[in-house]
């Protein structure tokens, strides 16, 4: 059970969140109650061991699954009420995604990679993607594709992606994962300073004891609940 | 919408990155588009002849009356009009004007009825002209164009008699040529003879018809079909059989293609739903995508399709002209209707083909990774399922041939066989594979056989596309050899006289046979016979034969009564056509009743004769029984036997003499080279449909490796690295293709010989009336192997190629991408 906070309303509030699946004919609890807060402008850690449901806790926040129990509330919107549109404009308008494989589109060039989400979304800033290009160090990529980038320059184009949409929330999965250390500070440096910009909310899943150290808070995911 | 096109556009940048598999996918849906439409258009312009000619001049569709010849007397008609009949008179016969031969009707355009086609025309507007001396010969502007004539212009015929100035009539049917009545008597030397009387639909009190003509005429229904639609039904269902097992395997590559481009955009679909994309819309996208795809390949099909067509027009029109005496104009006019069909075809053909992949997509979770050989797995499991339904086919194909009886149920069976073996290919080939890589011994063998299993999934579209175009191939070949052997053998039977001849009339038949009888080159003059008639509402011929070794020794008998020649001469028994017998379910010894003008003539059936492509029955008895029985039909026709090297120069003398054209004079010779043409002509857009197929099997076979190849790199890479080379890798690769190639294409063979047993068995049967020998041709089997053979080396060698200079850069990137 969440033990409930007296300060100002959070960006992000998980509570008691509940997720089981199915392998063969065993049942295996991933989340059995997790509850999670992030302040806007919070940027927050998620670790623990291999299995212990991290992933599971930031696709569910971003409402790429369904949770079993439990709420998920982003400003005032309950995530798990909402239906598959309504979690697509969810994604789409108000949250960033960052990953480990970074998922851009490989037929797309750099600059329409990172104008994708904002477009779709019909918010698409010029001046912002200017900057952010600037920002990220990507003027001379632009008409490369991902293909052509080496990891980093894939993963910093991934982070000016998700930050086109000016998102609340910035959820990442392991993004510097697939990063050499100093390619990896490199890229947090680069998100943190943007998030800072911005003032988004930051969520972030690493093995990295090192980048954990970076942010302002450290969660543990243990058991499939908060320690 | 805007983001509707945003997601299109990403959508489709897939295709500018991976041009080889738009190309694939378009080849594909071209194929099939331009194949399947082309043999419509061939269909369609066929059909809007027929019924052209059939508006023209009648043959089958105004209810009409004929006599028991091929003319009668003009009075009938008088007496007729007079009892109140709303009859029209036309004479019908061929005159060669600048050597072509054309049909001649004249018709009397007061009393046409209006119902009757496009001639009532001329009734309001210039009657007079039409009627009144020099008059007017209508044509097809077709018609014009092949008499190298202008409008206006009075030809003769090569007989000398002048016909009035040409005018065009764009609805008339190519080769005929309409003018009135009594001209027409004229120029066929037919005063006062009428071929048919129309009947029109006014209706009013009239005498019956027996008590107005007794029984010279007989009246002939009005029919919803026109005869030339019912006899050549079968020659365009094959047309079309083949047009739709092109369609189907221009598919193959198309599932292929879209296949492998949706594993491949997996990723990118979820990356997308990942930045908010809602599954609607781009599933909608997709299918737009898919649409879009269908639309272009559709229209540049149908252009191809036209292409296609326009090529193969010539062969056709010959076929159909010397089948079945139709006549298709030698250009293309294609209907908004044959448009909007083709890009239909192509859009439901595109969205079968994805179907499976679009629906993959649509179920796909968002969360799962991108599993590009999750694919290969289901498939596997699939083969169980699919042995299953190969079964089911067969076993409906065996209960099909048994219980159906119609000539869409002999095309069923086909269709069932092809299924069920394309079906059962992958199985069998995974059995094979399986024993293989049971029996191997060495890992890089054991591998062999193994990796061979695991690329089957990915192969089987395209091995399932070749099995089915070389089992057609073989078919379709073993029944044209077997047609092109018995036909020639049969030719040879059917055309034992040396000359054959028509005379005009019963006087020059007399005095041309006086003259030959002092000629002695001529060894034998064999007086023949020919009546219409109808048994069991079927049109019949009867043959008038000589009692003669020329006929004895040569007619192609295929069963016979010992003593059969003695029967027939006796004039109590009857030799009978192949079709005849089947369609009436006769037998050696049966009896059968020929309606003649003085009552019943009952036969016994002596013999059963082979009567290969004619549409109609046919029965031959004794000339003598035959004059006796029909004592009003002209006496005009014979038979020569002539000294060897003879021939042509008594054919000429002939010529000069009794001014005989070659409609009534002709040789052997000529004639056997005019048939063997038609016959052949007949096969060569089958041969040229058949062709197209197995091309399109091999680019089938192209793409599928091209494709292929590139997810095969995770699976040779390993090798590579512990120290084989590109080269050797390469050549494993060439032989492994090339080993499931040879699988495939022995199992084609059987496969083929049993599509040939059902084409001669069960589909010629029933299409035509008439069963070939089946014989095997191992030549031509062995020949087929080897084109598969060369057809698949030719499809491997770009792979393989790519594979022995790949950089070991690219190579590398496989274990990267492992990280």
């Amino acid at each position: 059970m969440c033990v409930p906070t007296a300060s100002k309303a959070p960006l992000l509030d998980v509570r008691n969140l509940s997720k089981t699946y199915r392998s063969g004919q065993e049942r295996i609890a991933v989340l059995r109650g997790a509850c999670l807060r992030v302040d806007a402008g919070e940027s927050v850690a998620l670790t623990g061991e291999s299995g212990s449901g991290k992933s599971t806790l930031l696709h569910l926040i971003a409402g790429l699954d369904r949770a079993d129990g439990g709420s998920i509330r982003l400003d005032d919107t309950e995530v798990t009420a909402l239906a598959d549109r309504g979690r697509a404009a969810l994604r789409r308008n108000r949250l960033g995604l960052v990953f480990q494989q970074f998922n851009l589109i490989p037929s797309l060039t750099v600059a329409d990679n990172l104008a994708f989400q904002a477009r779709i979304a019909g918010r698409h800033d010029s001046r912002w993607q200017s900057e952010l290009v600037d920002r990220l160090g990507l003027g001379d990529l632009l008409k490369r594709y991902p293909e052509q980038l080496s990891g980093g320059q894939q993963q910093r184009v991934a982070i000016g992606r998700a930050l086109a949409v000016r998102p609340p929330l910035l959820l990442a999965d392991e993004p510097t994962g697939n990063l050499d250390e100093a390619t990896a500070d490199e890229v947090m440096n680069l998100a943190r300073d943007l998030i800072r910009q911005t003032g988004c909310g930051f969520l972030m899943v690493t093995h990295s004891a090192r980048i954990a150290a970076t942010l302002d808070r450290q969660v543990l995911l243990s058991a499939g609940l908060i320690a | 919408m805007k983001q509707g096109l945003w997601i299109l556009a990403v959508l489709l940048s897939h295709w500018r990155r991976h041009p080889t598999q738009l190309a694939t996918l378009m080849v594909g849906l071209i194929s099939a588009t331009a194949l399947w439409s082309g043999v419509q258009a061939l269909n369609q312009q066929a059909r809007a002849s027929y019924d052209r000619a059939a508006a023209v001049f009648g043959g089958a569709r105004p209810a009409m009356l004929v006599g028991q010849d091929s003319t009668f007397s003009q009075k009938l008609f008088v007496d007729l009009r007079r009892a109140g009949w709303p009859v029209s008179p036309v004479l019908e016969g061929r005159v060669r004007v600048e050597g072509r031969s054309l049909r001649l009707l004249g018709i009397e355009p007061v009393t046409f009825p209006a119902e009757a086609g496009s001639i009532p025309s001329i009734r309001t507007s210039d009657l007079q002209t039409f009627i009144a001396p020099p008059g007017e010969a209508l044509v097809a502007p077709e018609t014009l164009r092949d008499l190298d004539a202008a409008e206006g212009t009075a030809l003769r015929t090569d007989g000398g008699a002048l016909l009035p100035p040409l005018k065009v009539q764009a609805q008339l049917a190519p080769g005929v040529m309409v003018l009135d009545i009594g001209m027409a008597q004229n120029i066929l030397h037919l005063p006062d003879q009428l071929s048919r009387l129309l009947i029109g639909r006014t209706r009013g009190p009239r005498a019956p018809l027996e008590a107005v003509t007794g029984d010279k005429l007989r009246y002939v229904a009005p029919d919803a079909e026109t005869d030339l639609e019912r006899l050549t039904d079968s020659f365009h269902l094959n047309l079309s059989a083949f047009g739709l097992l092109s369609f189907l395997v221009g598919l193959f590559i198309v599932n292929s293609a879209i296949g492998l481009a949706f594993e491949q955009r997996m990723p990118i679909l979820r990356t997308l739903r990942a930045c908010g994309v809602s599954s609607r819309m781009l599933n909608g996208m997709l299918l737009v995508e898919l649409l879009m795809v269908a639309l272009v390949a559709g229209l540049i099909g149908l252009v191809c399709g036209y292409l296609i067509a326009a090529a193969l027009l010539p062969d056709v029109a010959s076929s159909l002209r010397g089948l079945y005496g139709a006549r298709i104009p030698g250009e293309l006019t294609l209907t908004p209707h044959w448009w909007a069909a083709g890009l239909a075809m192509s859009a439901v053909g595109t969205l079968a083909a994805a179907a499976t992949s679009l629906l993959k997509a649509i179920r796909a979770p968002v969360l799962a990774m991108a599993q590009p050989y999750a694919r290969l797995q289901t498939q596997q499991r699939w083969l169980g399922w699919q042995g299953i339904a190969a079964l089911a086919m067969l076993v409906a194909a065996i209960a099909v041939l048994i219980g159906g009886n119609s000539l869409i149920s002999g095309f069923a069976v086909l269709a069932a066989l092809l299924l069920g073996a394309a079906l059962a290919l992958p199985v069998l080939l995974a059995c094979v594979l399986r024993i293989g890589e049971r029996s191997s011994r060495g890992p890089l063998a054991t591998w062999f056989w193994a990796d061979s299993r695991e690329q089957l999934p990915g192969l089987s579209l395209a091995l399932m596309a070749l099995l089915l175009a070389l089992a057609v191939n073989v078919g379709v070949g073993t029944m044209v050899e077997n047609f092109s052997r018995t036909f020639a053998t049969w030719l040879d039977g059917r055309l034992a006289a040396d000359v054959y001849v028509n005379a005009r009339d019963d006087a020059q038949a007399r005095d041309i046979q006086a003259s030959l009888r002092a000629r002695p080159e001529v060894t034998a003059i064999l007086p023949s016979g020919r009546a219409e008639i109808e048994i069991g509402g079927w049109p019949v011929e009867v043959l008038g034969l000589a009692d003669h070794a020329t006929y004895r020794d040569h007619w192609p008998l295929l069963e016979s009564a010992p003593d059969a020649w003695d029967e027939v001469k006796s004039g109590r028994a009857a030799l009978v056509s192949e079709q005849l017998a089947r369609r009436l379910n006769l037998r050696l010894g049966g009896r059968l009743d020929v309606s003649t003008p003085d009552g019943t003539w009952p036969l016994s059936i002596a013999a059963i004769y082979a009567d290969y492509g004619n549409p109609k029955g046919q029965i031959a008895v004794n000339i003598d029984a035959f004059t006796s029985r029909f004592p009003n039909l002209p006496r005009t026709r014979f038979g020569l036997r002539v000294t060897p090297g003879k021939i042509a120069p008594l054919v000429d003398d002939m010529r000069k003499t009794f001014h005989l054209d070659e409609s009534r004079l002709s040789d052997q010779s000529t004639l056997k080279a005019e048939s063997t043409q038609i016959f052949n002509r007949t096969f060569t857009v089958t041969a040229a449909l058949n062709t197209f197929t197995l091309g399109v099997a091999g680019v089938a076979l192209l793409t599928s490796l091209l494709t292929l190849s590139n997810s095969r790199l995770p699976y040779l890479a390993p090798l590579w690295a512990i120290g084989l080379t590109r080269r050797q890798l390469a050549g494993i690769e060439l032989l492994k293709t090339l080993s499931i190639a040879f699988f495939t294409a022995l199992l084609a063979l059987p496969l083929g010989l049993l599509v040939a047993w059902c084409l001669i068995a069960v589909v010629n049967v029933r299409a035509f009336g008439w069963r070939l020998p089946l014989h095997v041709f191992p030549l031509h089997l062995a020949e087929l192997l080897g084109v598969a053979m060369l057809a698949s080396l030719l499809a491997m060698l770009m792979p393989v190629i790519r594979l022995i200079r790949m950089p070991p850069a690219a190579l590398i990137k496989v274990f990267a991408d492992e990280r």
